[in-house]
């Protein structure tokens, strides 16, 4: 199973500003071992992020995105002690979905 | 015609000139890309692995690694990091990091530490010992360097590393001190810290358990030394041989008073 993710929100005045750290590997599916063999694409394809269970924001990834990545946006009116999910699919179909509060 | 066209190069060439002053050095645009970086540093993940791993009950025993005695103590990881490598009574040895919590999988675990010490960087138990030296070392953020160098054979380690650091030999003449012994150094565009005196806090030896942001990997300093020893064309010692842990005697000792910043990021 994937390795959690680390998010953090923080509200100022009526933003709140999202960090997110995920833990994946992100082949692009161009690289090639040591043996001369492709090595299979293996990255996030969707991401979506909620506000108490309120879709905000989807986005599309690819291999461009890096390793181990990190986003972050701004959620117009979330307040502290609100939810922020984030769940994201692979192109081998593992998701993972973590849950923060907003501070 | 050519009277003018000299003028305008005249100009021109003034202009290039202020536009080089303005310019920032490369040294510049890397920190600066390290303080983007910083705040989303993908440590944080080896850290909370690390957490986990400190905790759950793993390996033929089914043990968690709580009970750890990382030389303040059973379990106790505050500001441990900050005093090794130091002399263990039980193992008789002097001792860093890594090679204390192959000690600890190895007796309240029931793995074989030869058998983790022999897998290659990045593979299997190899990356949970890098988590948790990640989380272990990320509990002295900020704390100052203060290596016992009360037992004799803390200050052989230091001897020992002092010579290891210095010795030149391989296909390229070599040493430690090659590249780390003067101020102002460099590989391309990577500024070396002088290693022979203390350099400061959060460099050279307080940097590193570290990530690398371009190829993605965690590095403790075992890794580090491993790497440098490459560069060196020089076959690496062993994974928490007496050579490295002896390296890192030399380093911490001489980062004494400086404060840790690990984990770090680096490009």
């Amino acid at each position: 199973m994937a390795d959690p993710m680390r998010i953090r929100a923080q509200a100022a005045g009526d933003k709140t500003t999202v960090r997110v750290l995920m833990s994946h590997e992100m082949e692009t599916g161009q690289r090639k071992d040591s043996a001369g063999k492709t090595i299979p694409a293996w990255h996030i394809q969707e991401v979506e992020a909620k506000h108490n269970g309120k879709s905000v924001m989807t986005a599309e990834w690819g291999g461009g995105v890096s390793k181990n990545p990190f986003l972050q946006f701004t959620v117009k009116g979330a307040k502290a002690g609100d939810k922020i999910s984030i769940t994201w699919k692979d192109n081998k179909g593992d998701t993972r979905t973590d849950e923060a509060t907003v501070t | 015609m050519k009277k003018t066209r000299a003028l305008a190069l005249i100009a021109m060439a003034g202009l290039l000139g202020t536009a080089a002053l303005a310019q920032k050095t490369a040294v510049q645009s890397i920190e600066e890309y390290r303080a983007m970086l910083q705040d989303g540093n993908p440590a944080d993940l080896f850290e909370a692995k690390g957490e986990d791993l400190w905790k759950q009950k793993r390996g033929p025993k089914n043990a968690s690694l709580e009970q750890c005695d990382l030389g303040k103590g059973p379990g106790v990881v505050k500001g441990v990091f900050v005093e090794l490598p130091r002399f263990f009574a039980d193992t008789q040895r002097v001792q860093d990091m890594e090679s204390r919590l192959l000690t600890c999988m190895e007796t309240l675990q029931g793995f074989s530490a030869a058998e983790i010490a022999k897998t290659p960087f990045g593979r299997g138990e190899q990356n949970n010992v890098t988590a948790l030296a990640t989380w272990i070392s990320a509990q002295s953020k900020g704390m100052k360097f203060n290596l016992p160098q009360g037992h004799e054979q803390e200050r052989i380690s230091y001897e020992v590393g002092k010579r290891l650091f210095f010795q030149r030999a391989g296909a390229h003449d070599f040493s430690c001190a090659s590249c780390h012994g003067q101020d102002n150094t460099r590989i391309r565009l990577q500024d070396l810290p002088n290693l022979i005196k203390n350099p400061g806090d959060g460099v050279g030896f307080a940097a590193w358990p570290a990530y690398r942001v371009s190829n993605g990997q965690m590095w403790t300093m075992q890794l580090r030394l491993n790497d440098c020893y490459r560069q060196q064309r020089f076959p690496y010692p062993g994974f928490g041989s007496d050579a490295t842990i002896a390296l890192g005697s030399y380093l911490g000792v001489n980062s004494q008073g400086s404060a840790s910043a690990v984990p770090t990021i680096k490009r």
